[in-house]
């Protein structure tokens, strides 16, 4: 299946948001996720179905001021 | 030395630190501790894909310092709405360091849409420090919508300039009911003292500290000019004349003549 990632096409077998943090090896923390433009709790993200065609935003932090 | 209190939390430390532009994640956290800061600002990227650098939080999270995210990157009101809640599930904090600088070559805060943001935030739930022009009536406006601090700039980011808006920075710690921390455009230790001799309640540095030859040495400047800044507002100033006739502190005992 094919989604976007901060607007990148990628192919994933993952079927939830939660499978995808998984495959991504993201830190454990700071990690946030919007599936077209809303935001995905952390709490949702077992039970977030992924779908084709899908625009993930995935956020980390970072060193700012 | 009273302590500050933001939206009901006591800090000790007046000093705010940015954690944009260190070398290194290793110096950035030696500073913190140098610094004796208890509020940190982060911002928030988008993850590459194959980007496996170290992460950075881990650097900084410690009990006693509560993070300040920030939505630096944000256009307008909508994005930061957006960015806001992305950096409260991120950041597991409610606080929020608003910025909204539209134009990238002078950074400069949209005060239209900052004080729209503020309004919908504190609704949301939200602690928000909004970083804004030095506008006494846009710091009113702010204050009134619920904004947990104003944070005027001294001279625009990253321009180690000073307090370039200094009048006006008198006038809003003058008229203001919430906490005022001075953020951008302090560049040496001198001008955080001079934030806070005039009644600033904290300062918010980055740049100069983490571009420092020595930037832990820098850190630990930076608390004692804050602290001395404060120590002398609490202690009361004396008077500084303008148009003024020398009075000495000495008596004048005339022994060298008559």
């Amino acid at each position: 299946m094919k989604i976007k990632v901060n607007n990148k096409e990628v192919e994933t077998a993952a079927s939830s948001v939660a499978a995808l943090v998984e495959e991504l090896s993201l830190p454990a923390q700071g990690v946030a996720v919007a599936v077209d433009n809303r935001l995905v709790s952390r709490a949702d993200w077992k039970d977030y179905a992924l779908k084709e065609g899908m625009s993930l935003v995935v956020i980390k932090a970072a060193c700012g001021g | 030395m009273e302590k500050l209190v933001i939206a009901g939390r006591e800090f000790t430390s007046r000093l705010f630190l940015g954690t944009g532009k260190f070398n290194s994640n290793d110096l950035m956290a030696q500073a913190i501790k140098a610094s004796g800061t208890e509020m940190v600002t982060v911002a928030m990227k988008r993850i590459e894909l194959e980007d496996k650098e170290d992460d950075m939080l881990r650097h900084i999270t410690a009990p006693d310092i509560q993070l300040l995210p920030n939505t630096s990157g944000v256009r307008n009101a909508e994005e930061a709405v957006f960015a806001a809640q992305m950096a409260r599930e991120a950041f597991g904090t409610n606080w929020l360091k608003l910025e909204i600088h539209p134009d990238p070559r002078y950074l400069l805060p949209d005060s239209t849409e900052t004080l729209k943001a503020t309004e919908q935030l504190v609704k949301m739930g939200f602690v928000v420090l909004p970083y804004c022009q030095a506008d006494p009536t846009l710091c009113k406006h702010l204050e009134e919508a619920g904004a947990a601090t104003v944070m005027p700039l001294g001279a625009p980011i990253g321009t180690n300039k000073g307090l370039q808006t200094r009048d006006f920075l008198r006038i809003i710690i003058e008229q203001s009911n919430v906490p005022v921390v001075v953020d951008a455009g302090i560049g040496a230790p001198s001008h955080a003292a001079e934030a806070m001799e005039m009644g600033a309640s904290a300062c918010l540095v980055n740049t100069a500290i983490a571009v420092a030859g020595d930037p832990v040495a820098m850190a630990e400047a930076f608390k004692q000019a804050v602290e001395a800044g404060r120590r002398a507002y609490e202690a009361g100033l004396g008077l500084q004349a303008d148009n003024f006739v020398a009075e000495a502190s000495s008596p004048l005992t005339a022994f060298l003549d008559e």
